[in-house]
C-alpha cells in the first residue's frame, strides 16, 4: 500500500451498485464529524463526492447496493481483490434490498414491460446481497444505514478496537431510552422483536412500530412474533407484507414471509 | 431460613403515623426541592404512567389507572381524587439508580502517556415519590447486589445513599402482580424513609404516613403532617387489606430454587423457546435484572477514549460470547439462564430470591410470556433427577 505509507492514512473506496445512493450520502451527511472523518482517512475514490479517483489497492472498501447483473458480478470480485477490508453498507448490499421484491418473480416478464429493447438488457434472476458472492469483512444494516454507525465502524478501524454496533433487538434500545412499547401499551403491531438495533428506535417513539429497516436481529423468532401479530389482528396478507419490505430477502424475513402467503 | 423477604406488617403504630392531605403533599415536594432534591414521581406520558422528574403534585396521574395483562398494558382515566391509583409505571427506579447507560471513566493521551478522569455523579440527590412495596424490595435486593462480596458498585452506592424514598402502599392490585407470594407487598415494610397509604372515601382524600427513618420524620414535621387518628389508621390499613385480597396471581414458591435445579432438562424449556423472542424486554424491565456490557469509545484521533457501561441482557447472542464461542447459543439456553437465575440460582448467590413478583416481566415481554405459568407447567410435571444426573 504505498499510497498509505505516504499519507500515514487508510485508503479508503466507496462503491456503488443497486441502490437508491442513501446510504453513501449518509457519510457525506455527517456534516459535524464529516471533516474530522476526513482528516483521518484519505478517500481514494468515492464518484458520489469527489472527481478524484484513485485506483486501488485500498485499506477499505465500502459498497453499497445489490448484485443485480452479470457485470456487477464480476465488478465486486475485483473490489474484493483490491480492499483489504470489505464493509457492506445498507438493506441492498447486506439483503438484496427493496429491488429485491422481484425475486419471487419472473424478471424476464418484467423486462419485457419495462423496457423497449428487452434483448439489451442483461440481467440476474435475482438481486443479492453482496456476500452472496464475496466474503464481507462487516455488515452495516439498515435502510439507510445509521451515519453514526459508519463512523463508529471507521473509528474502531482507526483506533483497532472492536464497533459498538449490536445485533441484538431494538427492544433493547427502546428499553435503554425509555419509550414504552407501543406493541404492549397500543396494540401498534411492531416489528422490532426481531429487528437489529441500529436506527436508535426511532419509529416506536413516533408512537409507530417498528418496519424492520436494519433486518433480523442476531436470533429472531419470527414464527413467533408473527403469532402475536396474528392476535393483534392482523391478517395473513398484512404478516406477508410487513416481513416483505427493504429486507425482504433476508432470511429469517424471506421465510416468515412466504409462510403466510395465500 | 426463610430465602423470601419476610411478610410485610403494617407499619401504623399510634406514635409513627401522621395524616396528610394534598396540601402537605405539595409541601413534600417543596421541602424536598429546597433540601437539594430532584423528586421523582409517576406522571402520564403519552399512553402511560411512567417515573420521570416532576416538579409538583400536578404533575401526578391525578384520576389515571392502568390496568394489565400478559402482553398488555392500557392507562384508563376513571376519574376520582386519587394521585396514586395506578400500579406500577413500565420501568422500575432501577433507571436512577442503575442508570442505562453511564460512563465510567475517560482518557486523553499525554504524550507517551495518558491520564484518567473517573466519571462521579455521586452529589446527584434523587426523592423517589410513589415507590411500591415490590419495588423497594427489588431496590434492597440491588442493594446487596452491588454491596457484598469483594467487589463494589461505588456509583450504584452513592446514588443509593443519597436518595430519599417515599413509598407507597398499593391500593390496586395488577392482574400481573403477585407480591403476596414473594412477600414483599403489597405495604412497605422496611426501607422507605416515608410510607404512604393513600385513602380516598368519596370526599375525603388524605394521607396515612409513616416514617422510617429520622430523616423522614424530621421532614414530616416540617410539611405540617397532624398525627392520624385511630380511625385513620385503620382506613389506610383497610386499603392494604383490601388490595391483598385482589391479588389474583401467585407463585409456589416453596423448595423453588430446588426444583428449578433439578429441571434444566424438562420439556417446557423448549416450549417456552418456541414463543420466547429472546427480545430481552424482561430484563431490562424487571427491577433486580442488573447485568451489563462494558464498552470502550475513542475519538476518530484516538487522543481521548471512554469506557462506558451499558445495560445488557442475557438474552442477547454477544452477553455470553467468550474467546472461542458462545455458551448459550438456543433461545432455549438463554430463557432457562434467566429464569433459573432470577429464582434459583439468585437464592445461592445472594441469599435472597431474585424475583419480588412486580409482574412486570409479563407485563412488557411482547408475546405475553407468564414466569409464574413456566414455573406452574414445570411444578406440574416435574422429574426427579438422579443424583449426578
Ligand atoms: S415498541 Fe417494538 S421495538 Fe420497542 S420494545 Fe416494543 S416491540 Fe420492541
Ligand atoms: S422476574 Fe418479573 S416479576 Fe420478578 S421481579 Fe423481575 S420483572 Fe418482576
Ligand atoms: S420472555 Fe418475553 S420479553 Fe423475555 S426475551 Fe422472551 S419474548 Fe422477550
Amino acid at each position: 500500500m504505498p499510497e498509505r505509507r505516504r499519507t500515514g492514512k487508510p485508503k479508503v473506496a466507496v462503491f456503488k451498485f443497486a441502490s437508491c445512493d442513501g446510504c453513501q450520502l449518509s457519510l457525506l451527511d455527517a456534516e459535524e464529524e464529516l471533516l474530522d472523518v476526513a482528516s483521518a482517512i484519505d478517500i481514494a475514490y468515492f464518484p458520489e463526492a469527489s472527481r478524484r479517483m484513485i485506483r486501488g489497492p485500498y485499506d477499505i472498501g465500502i459498497v453499497e447496493g445489490s448484485i443485480t447483473t452479470p457485470h456487477d458480478v464480476e465488478r465486486i470480485r475485483d473490489i474484493r481483490k483490491s480492499s483489504a477490508a470489505l464493509i457492506t453498507i445498507g438493506a441492498c448490499a447486506t439483503a438484496g434490498g427493496i429491488q429485491a421484491l422481484r425475486n419471487w418473480k419472473d424478471i424476464k416478464n418484467y423486462v419485457h414491460i419495462v423496457y423497449a429493447s428487452p434483448e439489451y438488457v442483461s440481467t440476474l434472476d435475482r438481486s443479492l446481497p453482496v456476500g452472496s458472492f464475496v466474503h464481507v469483512d462487516y455488515e452495516l444494516r439498515g435502510c439507510p444505514i445509521n451515519k453514526y454507525q459508519l463512523i463508529e465502524v471507521i473509528n474502531a478501524f482507526l483506533n483497532k478496537r472492536k464497533p459498538n454496533v449490536y445485533t441484538h433487538s431494538v427492544c433493547v434500545d427502546c428499553k435503554l431510552k425509555g419509550t414504552t412499547c407501543v406493541m404492549v401499551s397500543r396494540g401498534e403491531p411492531c416489528l422490532g422483536p426481531v429487528t437489529q438495533s441500529g436506527c436508535g428506535a426511532i419509529c416506536p417513539s413516533f408512537n409507530r412500530g417498528c418496519y424492520g429497516c436494519f433486518g433480523p436481529m442476531e436470533f429472531p423468532n419470527t414464527a413467533a412474533l408473527a403469532a402475536q401479530l396474528k392476535e393483534l389482528g392482523e391478517t395473513k396478507f398484512d404478516i406477508q407484507l410487513a416481513f416483505r419490505t427493504f429486507n425482504a430477502y433476508a432470511d429469517a424475513f424471506r421465510k416468515e414471509s412466504e409462510a403466510h402467503e395465500q | 431460613m426463610n430465602l423470601f423477604l419476610v411478610n410485610p406488617k403494617s407499619d401504623f403504630t399510634m406514635d409513627n403515623s401522621f395524616r396528610i392531605d394534598q396540601e402537605n403533599l405539595q409541601h413534600l415536594f417543596t421541602t424536598l426541592q429546597k433540601r437539594g432534591y430532584e423528586t421523582v414521581g409517576p406522571t402520564l406520558a403519552d399512553e402511560a404512567i411512567v417515573y420521570d422528574t416532576i416538579a409538583s403534585v400536578e404533575d401526578l396521574p391525578v384520576g389515571w389507572t392502568d390496568e394489565v395483562g400478559p402482553g398488555k398494558y392500557r392507562v384508563a382515566n376513571g376519574g376520582g381524587l386519587s394521585s396514586f391509583g395506578y400500579t406500577l409505571s413500565p420501568q422500575s427506579w432501577k433507571r436512577f439508580l442503575y442508570p442505562p447507560t453511564r460512563k465510567l471513566f475517560s482518557a486523553k493521551k499525554n504524550g507517551k502517556s495518558f491520564e484518567l478522569t473517573q466519571e462521579n455523579d455521586g452529589e446527584k440527590k434523587h426523592a423517589f415519590i410513589g415507590v411500591r412495596p415490590c419495588e423497594l424490595s427489588a431496590i434492597l435486593i440491588q442493594d446487596r447486589v452491588f454491596s457484598s462480596g469483594e467487589y463494589h458498585d461505588d456509583n450504584y452506592l452513592a446514588l443509593r445513599r443519597n436518595a430519599f424514598i417515599v413509598a407507597v402502599n398499593c391500593s390496586q392490585a395488577g392482574d400481573n402482580c403477585f407480591c403476596v407470594s414473594m412477600k414483599t407487598g403489597p405495604a412497605a415494610k422496611d426501607g422507605y424513609d416515608i410510607a404512604l397509604t393513600e385513602v380516598v372515601d368519596g370526599d375525603n382524600h388524605y394521607y396515612v404516613a409513616a416514617s422510617g427513618t429520622e430523616k423522614g420524620r424530621e421532614i414530616l414535621t416540617e410539611i405540617g403532617a397532624a398525627t392520624a387518628s385511630g380511625n385513620e389508621i385503620a382506613e389506610a390499613e383497610n386499603v392494604v387489606r383490601r388490595t391483598t385480597a385482589e391479588i389474583g396471581k401467585s407463585l409456589d414458591t416453596r423448595g423453588l430454587p430446588k426444583l428449578l435445579a433439578e429441571n434444566l432438562e424438562h420439556a417446557r424449556w423448549d416450549d417456552v423457546a418456541k414463543r420466547c423472542l429472546t427480545c430481552g424486554n424482561c430484563t431490562m424491565v424487571c427491577p433486580t435484572c442488573f447485568c451489563s456490557t462494558v464498552e470502550d469509545t475513542t475519538d476518530l484521533s484516538g487522543q481521548t477514549a471512554g469506557r462506558s457501561r451499558r445495560w445488557d441482557s442475557c438474552f442477547t447472542m454477544d452477553f455470553a460470547k467468550v474467546s472461542g464461542g458462545n455458551f448459550r447459543t438456543s433461545a432455549k439456553s438463554r430463557y432457562r439462564q434467566w429464569l433459573t437465575h432470577k429464582l434459583s440460582s439468585w437464592v445461592e448467590q445472594f441469599g435472597i430470591s431474585g424475583c419480588v413478583g412486580c409482574g412486570r416481566c409479563i407485563t412488557w415481554c411482547p408475546v405475553g410470556i407468564d414466569l409464574t405459568a413456566e414455573v406452574k407447567a414445570i411444578r406440574g410435571t416435574k422429574v426427579k433427577q438422579e443424583k449426578g444426573g
